[in-house]
């Protein structure tokens, strides 16, 4: 009997071969969206991981409290300490102190009496030691004009400084700022380029320089505002272990100066804003699976009441209503357990080329306020090996089942006359 | 001669909007074993009715009706499965074959129901097609066979499991005179050879020469009920 049904199936490309097409293309749109919506939240938390947060980042208790001033004078201490243990710990990770600072820039003319003045946000990060940080935060990309520092004394200013300031490459600046215990603070740079970020936050004032200078700036020995941490790949749930990990042990609750390790949903509006990410995707994907679900549900019961005339003949012939409704129902699961492998199997290619390749959409975004990045890609988790089943099989299979229901609702004298039709 | 058959007073309404249209009324049929009968009337009289309540494909809204001693208004759907799956065969004016499945498979179908042997469903389904002389076009498909050979494999398919009983609405409506009296001989062969009991539907002049008996409906009842001479 099974052999009976399944040589029906295969001969039968009304049957078989065109809903395993029609389930199939929805199941590579469904895995192709969903691993673009993952690529889209991936990139806003890297975005995010390279400027503002890391994947994870240690501060003091007390810098933490105020952590949206920035306040270095409450950094960390001790700093080649802490990166040593992080470094042994945590092998896999790539751990950079970073100084946040706000500062006067000042130019001077050549008798050294001030031309331009004007408040800027610096940022002391390790450009010389290796390219990690360089790499990260796309410094080749986003230089605008001159080079990257080549040794310390040079700085790299944000285009909008530059040009505010009138400073020219090679011009001779000095910083002015306030050192970690109070007293005034001054330090010459050399402007050794100029950079676009593409991100309004850091191009409206930002100054780049390596931390080397900026703790001699701000008499910062060994210290620094933050310490960042990345992993090869960001996965959240081990952010979460390795902070519990490291404040149980670092993090003493009535000791404001010991160190607090933040996940990166944990800080400022990362939670609020992954959060409203999450739900926004949440819906879009619960949408476009809807109504890929009623595309797929509605060609299974099409599929199914196109077949009552042959219902009927069986029924005539004496199978019983049951044994037809099971052999429907096990021929779209199998219909769409095979159109779904296939439309996995397609949508997954499409994603990792996706993800690999990207799409550059530079051209598009030239002129817009907040570039993320140039390049979306898509990015393929578990999940996208799976979502595919939910339109591809269970909605497929209850549009055959709701169309198999006719046949017990129906008479079978009824079905006749649809066939007879 | 044994009962086969029996409906007692039956009555069969369709709902129509507020009220119903009653398509059949006063029914009262003995069907014996062997009969060879044609149930004759105009359109809508309620032939095509009656088959499908004996084959209990529908059922009726009132009254009894006994098949093979049993109520079948009663059984559950996988009886009334059985019962046809074992003793009624069913053959329609549109034939009605599979059109995915040869010949063979086609007349195979019901066997495969009846759990049986492969070597026994073949000897079972050569024999058929040999009644209906088909046996050169067993690897033909539905589509690639004319309308008398198509009602063949029909009456192949279902004379195979050696029913009892045989229904068979307007069997050949479609087909020309030759066809026709091909298929009705073939038909009345195999009722006198086996022992088969068919009942046909029929308004088809040509029928008439074949039958035994002759019911005659009309507007849902029984306007005559005779013995005729029968081929
Ligand atoms: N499902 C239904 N709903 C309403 N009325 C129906 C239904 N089925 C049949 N009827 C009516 O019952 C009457 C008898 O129908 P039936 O099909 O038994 O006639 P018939 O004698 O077989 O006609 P024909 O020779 O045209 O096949 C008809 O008037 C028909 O309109
Ligand atoms: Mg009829």
């Amino acid at each position: 009997m099974l052999k009976f049904l399944a040589k029906g199936l295969m001969r039968d490309r009304s049957r078989s071969f065109f809903p395993i097409l029609i389930i199939a293309a929805g199941v590579v749109l469904t895995v192709l969206f969903y691993s673009w919506i993952n690529g889209f939240i991936g990139m806003i938390i890297s975005e995010n991981a390279r400027f503002e947060t890391g994947h994870v980042k240690i501060v003091t208790r007390a810098y933490n409290e105020l952590i949206d001033q920035k306040p270095y004078d409450l950094g960390l201490m001790n700093v080649d300490k802490k990166l040593n243990y992080l470094n042994q710990n945590y092998p896999n990770m790539n751990w950079q102190p970073r100084i946040y600072f706000g500062a006067l820039l000042d130019v001077p003319d050549e008798n050294g009496e001030t031309l331009q003045q004007g408040e800027v946000m610096g940022l002391g990060v390790d450009l010389f030691s290796d390219n990690f940080e360089r790499n990260l935060l796309n410094l080749e990309n986003a230089l605008a004009s001159g080079e990257l520092p080549q040794k310390q004394g040079e700085i790299l200013l944000s285009q909008e400084v530059a040009s505010k300031l009138k400073v020219k490459l090679g011009d001779n600046v000095t910083m002015i700022g306030s050192t970690m215990f109070g007293s005034i603070a001054m330090y010459n740079f050399i402007v050794s380029g100029t950079v676009r970020f593409g991100i309004q936050a850091m191009d409206r004032g930002a100054v780049i320089a390596d931390i080397s200078d900026v703790r001699s700036f701000l008499d910062m020995k060994n210290t620094a505002s933050e310490i960042f941490g990345f992993l090869p790949n960001y996965k959240e749930e081990k952010t979460y272990a390795i902070s519990k990990e490291y404040n149980e042990k670092f993090s003493y609750e009535n000791d404001e100066f010991s160190d607090i390790m933040l996940p990166l949903r944990e800080q400022g509006q990362m939670s609020f804003m992954l959060a409203s990410v999450d739900q926004r995707t949440g819906i879009f994907i619960f949408f476009f699976l809807f109504i890929m679900s009623i595309v797929l549900w509605n060609s299974g019961l099409m599929n199914g009441i196109r077949r009552y005339g042959e219902v009927g003949v069986r029924l005539a012939i004496g199978e019983s209503k049951g044994h037809i409704y099971r052999a429907m129902i096990i021929e779209a699961i199998i219909i769409g357990i095979v159109a779904t492998i296939i439309g996995t199997a397609i949508g997954l290619v499409f994603s990792y080329l996706l993800q690999h390749y990207g799409i550059n959409i530079s051209s598009l975004m030239r002129d817009a306020n907040v570039i993320m990045s140039s390049t979306m890609r898509a990015r393929v988790t578990t999940e996208c090996y799976f979502v595919g089943f939910i339109p591809g099989v269970i909605a497929s299979v209850i549009g055959a089942c709701f169309a198999g229901i006719g046949i017990y609702r129906r008479n079978t004298a009824q079905l006749f006359k649809e066939l007879e039709q | 001669m044994n009962k086969l058959i029996e409906m007692k007073n039956v009555m069969k309404k369709y709902p129509m909007g507020k009220t119903d249209f009653v398509a059949l009324e006063n029914i009262d049929l003995k069907f014996s074993e062997g009969e060879f009968t044609g149930i004759v009337g105009p359109s809508g009289s309620g032939k095509t009715t009656i088959l499908n309540i004996i084959g209990s494909l529908d059922s009726q809204s009132s009254g009894d009706v006994l098949v093979m001693g049993k109520q079948i208004a009663k059984l559950s759907n996988t009886k009334s499965a059985r019962l046809r799956s074992q003793k009624i065969g069913f053959i329609f004016q549109t034939y009605n074959l599979l059109p995915v499945y040869t010949v063979f498979e086609n007349v195979e179908f019901p066997l495969l129901l009846l759990n049986m042997s492969k070597e026994k469903r073949k000897i079972l389904v050569n024999e058929a097609l040999k009644w209906v002389g088909l046996t050169d076009k067993i690897k033909s498909k539905p589509a690639q066979l004319s309308g008398g050979e198509c009602q063949r494999v029909a009456i192949a398919r279902a004379i195979v499991k050696e029913p009892k009983l045989v229904l068979a609405d307007e069997p050949t409506a479609n087909l020309d005179a030759e066809n026709s009296h091909n298929i009705l001989k073939m038909m009345k062969k195999i009722n006198e050879e086996t022992g088969t009991t068919f009942i046909f539907a029929t308004h088809d002049a040509k029928v008439i020469k074949y039958i035994t008996r002759k019911i005659t409906l009309l507007d849902g009842s029984i306007a005559q009920d005779e013995i005729v001479s029968g081929g």
